[in-house]
C-alpha cells in the first residue's frame, strides 16, 4: 500500500468513527463492528457494512451518514455503501471500547462469545450487580432487551445477544 | 448458484419461492402490527411490535432479492401488486378478529398465539433448510434471519404452552383456535405449483420432508401440553401459492399501501 493510500484510508476510518448509531448516540458503527471492508481507490471509496437487525429502521440513516461523512474527507469524491450478510454481524463484533460506551448509555453489553440457547449473564451497567431480572427479551429497538437491577433498583437495557447460527 | 449462473427455469422457480417467503412474512407482520396498543399487556405490546418489525425486515430482505432478479423495486413489489399476484398462505392474511384496529377491535389472542406459533415453528424449519440453499444470496439472507427468528420462536412457544396449560377457559379458547388454524395451515406447508423445479434446483428441501418435520414437532408439543394431534393440517380455502386469496388480503394490502399508492414516485 502506498503511503498516500494508507493515509487516505486512515482519514476515511477517522470519518467512520464519527458515524454514530442514531439510536445509541454514544456508539459509532466502528464500535459496533458494523464495518466489514473499506476500499479506497484514488478518490473513490467502497465500503461494505454488516446490518445489525434486518428490520432496523436506523440502517437507512446509517447508510446516508456514512456517505456524507466519507464524502467530506478531503480528496474523496464519491462513496459507495453496500450492506452485506457475509460474515454475519454478531454481538461478538462489538469492540471493548464499544462495550464501555454502551454502558455509559445505560445499555449492558452482550455477553462475549455467546452460544445461542445458553443462558445469558448480564450485569447492571450502573452498579455492576449480577442481581438482575429480565423484564422483556424484546425492547424499544430491535437490538435491545429490558431488564431491572434488584440491587440499585434501576431499570436498564441490554443488547440482545446475536450469535452466528452457522 | 448466483444470479448469473441461474438457468431460465431455475430463475422462474426461485422467484416463485421468494414471493412465498416474502409475502408470508409481510402479511403476518402486518396482522401483527394491527395489534399495536391492543396486546394483552404492555410488555407484550413491546415484544409483539418488535417481532412484527423484525418480520417486516425479513420480508424486505426477500423483496430485495427479487429486485436483484429484475422484479422491480422492492417497495413497488410490496405495495403495487394486485392480490392475485401474492403468494402467501391464506391463513396468514386472515384478520385478527372482528372489528378493525381503529374501530371496535375484538381481536382473538388465542388465534394470534396459535397462528404465530405454528408459523414460527415452520419458519424455523424452512430457514434451517434455506441456510444451505444452492442460491447463495438466499442462503446468506436465511442465516441472518435465523439469528432474529430464534427469539420469535421462543416467544410464541412460551405463550402457546402457558395458555394451553392455564385455566379451563384458556385451554378451550386455544383448542378452538387450533381447530381454526388447522383448517388452512396446509397452505403454509406447501411450495406451490413450481414445487418440483424449486426442489430440483436445491433452493430448499422437499416440502414433504419439511412437512414431516413440522408435524413431528407440533405433535410432540401438543402431547406435552395434553392435547391431541388432529392429523394433517388442511387447505380448505385454497392455495395462496396459486394466487388464490380471500377478501382479507384485499383489506390488508389496501391499508398497507394506502399512503404509498397516493404517490409511488415519491421517496417515502
Amino acid at each position: 500500500m502506498s503511503e498516500l493510500k494508507s493515509s487516505m484510508t486512515d482519514s476515511v476510518m477517522d470519518a467512520l468513527g464519527d458515524v454514530k448509531d442514531p439510536e445509541i448516540a454514544s456508539v459509532s458503527i466502528l464500535d459496533l463492528g458494523m464495518v466489514h471492508e473499506v476500499d479506497v481507490t484514488d478518490d473513490k471509496v467502497r465500503i461494505s457494512v454488516l446490518p445489525t437487525f434486518s428490520g432496523c429502521p436506523a440502517l437507512h440513516i446509517i447508510e446516508r451518514d456514512i456517505k456524507k461523512a466519507i464524502e467530506n474527507v478531503e480528496g474523496i469524491t464519491s462513496a459507495e455503501v453496500k450492506f452485506v450478510f457475509t460474515p454475519s454481524w454478531t454481538t461478538d463484533r462489538i469492540t471493548a471500547e464499544g462495550r464501555e460506551r454502551l454502558k455509559e448509555f445505560g445499555i449492558s453489553p452482550p455477553p462475549a462469545n455467546h452460544v445461542m440457547g445458553e443462558p445469558w449473564e448480564i450485569d447492571c451497567p450502573y452498579c455492576g450487580s449480577t442481581y438482575v431480572t429480565m423484564e422483556n427479551i424484546f425492547g424499544p429497538t430491535a437490538c435491545r432487551s429490558i431488564l431491572y437491577c434488584k440491587s440499585c433498583k434501576n431499570p436498564f437495557e441490554a443488547m440482545k445477544p446475536v450469535a452466528d447460527m452457522g | 448458484m448466483t444470479q448469473e449462473t441461474l438457468k431460465p427455469l431455475e430463475k422462474k422457480a426461485l422467484i416463485e419461492l421468494l414471493y412465498q417467503l416474502a409475502d408470508d412474512d409481510f402479511l403476518l407482520a402486518f396482522r401483527g402490527s394491527e395489534w399495536l396498543g391492543l396486546a394483552p399487556h404492555i410488555e407484550e405490546d413491546v415484544a409483539f411490535s418488535s417481532i412484527s418489525q423484525d418480520m417486516m425486515g425479513h420480508a424486505n430482505l426477500y423483496y430485495n432479492l427479487l429486485e436483484n432478479l429484475g422484479e422491480g423495486e422492492a417497495d413497488r413489489i410490496a405495495h403495487l401488486r394486485s392480490p392475485d399476484q401474492f403468494r402467501n398462505a391464506i391463513i396468514l392474511e386472515e384478520v385478527n378478529g372482528p372489528g378493525t384496529y381503529l374501530k371496535e377491535p375484538d381481536y382473538d389472542w388465542a388465534f394470534t398465539v396459535v397462528r404465530n406459533y405454528f408459523y414460527a415453528v415452520h419458519k424455523h424449519i424452512r430457514l434451517d433448510s434455506l441456510r444451505h440453499s444452492s442460491y447463495e444470496p438466499l442462503a446468506e439472507a436465511a442465516r441472518k434471519i435465523m439469528t432474529e427468528q430464534y427469539y420469535h420462536l421462543m416467544h410464541w412457544e412460551i405463550w402457546f404452552k402457558q395458555l394451553m396449560t392455564s385455566t379451563d377457559e384458556a385451554t378451550l379458547r386455544m383448542t378452538e383456535a387450533i381447530q381454526k388454524v388447522w383448517r388452512d395451515f396446509g397452505g403454509v406447508l406447501t411450495l406451490g405449483p413450481y414445487y418440483e423445479d424449486i426442489v430440483k434446483a436445491n433452493f430448499i428441501d422437499d416440502e414433504n420432508v419439511m412437512k414431516k418435520r413440522w408435524n413431528n414437532k407440533i405433535e410432540a408439543v401438543l402431547k406435552e401440553v395434553g392435547a391431541s394431534y388432529p392429523g394433517e393440517p388442511r387447505m380448505e380455502r385454497g392455495n395462496g401459492r396459486n394466487g388464490v386469496h380471500t377478501e382479507d388480503l384485499k383489506q390488508a394490502t389496501a391499508t398497507l399501501s394506502e399512503v404509498y399508492a397516493t404517490n409511488p414516485s415519491t421517496g417515502w
